[in-house]
């Protein structure tokens, strides 16, 4: 609301009369009503429990990612050489064996789903109009769900000799 | 028949009172605002001799009652149980008749505005409407079954105190209103319903727990908070209103209130 109006200060005794500024007809008067106000009849009841869901895997997929990502960052930026050992063949030597198959996958899915739940209540939190809304997350989905089948069919189709 | 004893207790009184009270001159800049004569709302200086141990809604009585008789507030008690007069007090939520000028800094001017995420009418008066909609979406009544007993409803103290918190809501709406979600999304229930409907989810007598929280559990329920704890920080009475609603969170996952 305060945004988009104009504050000016009135340094004086008077009254704040207004006038001159509007047009003096009252039917010109407006109130700024905030966005979605809650009525009588919305919101409307959805009665699942998608929202609790989604609340606790935010904490637990955080707790798991600390320490998958933490080992990711130990792994490739610090031991054995650094950040310098990483290539192709790296690479190739890593997911030669099931466990780091697994530890990748789990992180890309985690990780993955944990930002777009992330972005989600952001575009709740600021999105005013239903639109809006509804145009960002389909967009969000879009991308959430193209980096995710695209990451693991890497994982499972890579082939070392390419 | 006056006798001196009384002339000279008197006297020492009005020394006392002439001593005690030195009045400061403190601007007050008010976000005044009315849809009939302007769109755009406008800060207004006043100007006022003030006692700095009276309260900010004595300084708003003083400016309609003295000054501009156009400047529009609610206030009812007084005495910060009603609940009327919550507003913007250099930019955080206060109760004006619980507000002494002195803790507001009065050496610069102190803002006064309308509180934030509900329509203003005029000056400081929001609608009040979309509050009291979401306070009544959480049942706030006793819900029972079976016939009424004869006697009270007993209850051990330990009971008693399990909800003694949010049995303090005046209902001012500070809370809600300085809220960062609810400034976004008004279909957010907003603290102030959250406690009271924890103050009755809590209640050993109340048989409508299961009712609430399912309400609670919804896109606009309880989810929606991001503990930033302003609604904690605006509470005039205290209470503390992110622990209310972590409480109802861990109820809805732990099914056990």
């Amino acid at each position: 609301m305060s945004a988009e109006t104009k504050d000016l200060v009135v340094p004086s005794l008077q009254a704040h009369t207004g006038q001159g500024l509007g047009t003096g007809n009252p039917a010109d008067a407006f109130v700024v009503e905030p966005a979605r106000a809650r009525t009588k009849k919305t919101p409307r009841r959805t009665r699942t429990n998608f929202e609790m869901l989604a609340w606790l895997f935010m904490r637990l997929s955080g707790v798991v990612l600390v320490v998958l990502v933490l080992g990711h960052l130990l792994i490739n930026l610090m031991l054995d050489g650094g950040v310098s050992k990483i290539s192709f063949a790296f690479v190739a030597g890593r997911w030669a064996s099931p466990f780091w198959q697994i530890w990748d996958l789990l992180m890309l899915w985690l990780a993955m789903l944990h930002g777009s739940n992330g972005m989600r209540t952001v575009i709740n939190d600021y999105a005013e109009k239903d639109a809006t809304r509804l145009w960002l997350k389909g967009l969000l989905a879009v991308a959430t769900v193209f980096t995710v089948v695209l990451g693991t069919l890497v994982i499972f189709t890579f082939d070392p000799n390419i | 028949m006056s006798t001196p004893t009384v002339e000279t207790h008197s006297a020492a009184l009005d020394a006392a009172e002439a001593g005690s009270v030195q009045l400061i001159s403190v601007t007050f800049r008010i976000r005044r605002f009315n849809p009939e004569e302007h769109p755009d709302p406008v800060w207004v200086d006043y100007q006022l001799e003030m006692d700095p141990k009276e309260r900010v809604l004595d300084a708003l009585n003083k400016i309609k009652w003295e000054q501009d008789g156009t400047l529009t507030y609610r206030r009812s008690c007084a005495h910060g149980i009603c609940g009327s007069d919550a507003m913007r007090i250099n930019g955080r939520n206060r109760l004006a008749c619980k507000t002494l000028i002195k803790d507001v800094n009065p050496e610069k001017p102190i803002t006064i505005e309308a509180i934030k995420g509900l329509a203003v009418l005029k000056d400081l008066i929001v609608d009040m409407d979309p509050f009291f909609q979401a306070y009544k979406d959480v049942m706030p009544f006793l819900i029972t079954s079976g016939n009424e007993p004869t006697r009270e409803r007993l209850q051990s103290q330990a009971d008693r105190e399990r909800f003694d918190d949010t049995t303090k809501c005046i209902l001012c709406a500070a809370c809600t209103s300085s809220c960062p979600v609810f400034w976004n999304d008004g279909q957010y229930f907003g603290p102030a319903a959250i406690v009271n409907a924890h103050r009755f989810i809590f209640d050993s007598r109340d048989e409508g727990a299961e009712q609430r929280l399912e309400v609670l559990n919804d896109r606009e329920g309880v989810w929606r908070c991001r503990t930033t704890f302003n609604c904690s920080e605006a509470c005039p009475r205290g209470i503390e209103v992110t622990k209310a609603i972590q409480e109802v969170k861990r109820a809805l996952v732990t099914r056990r209130f």
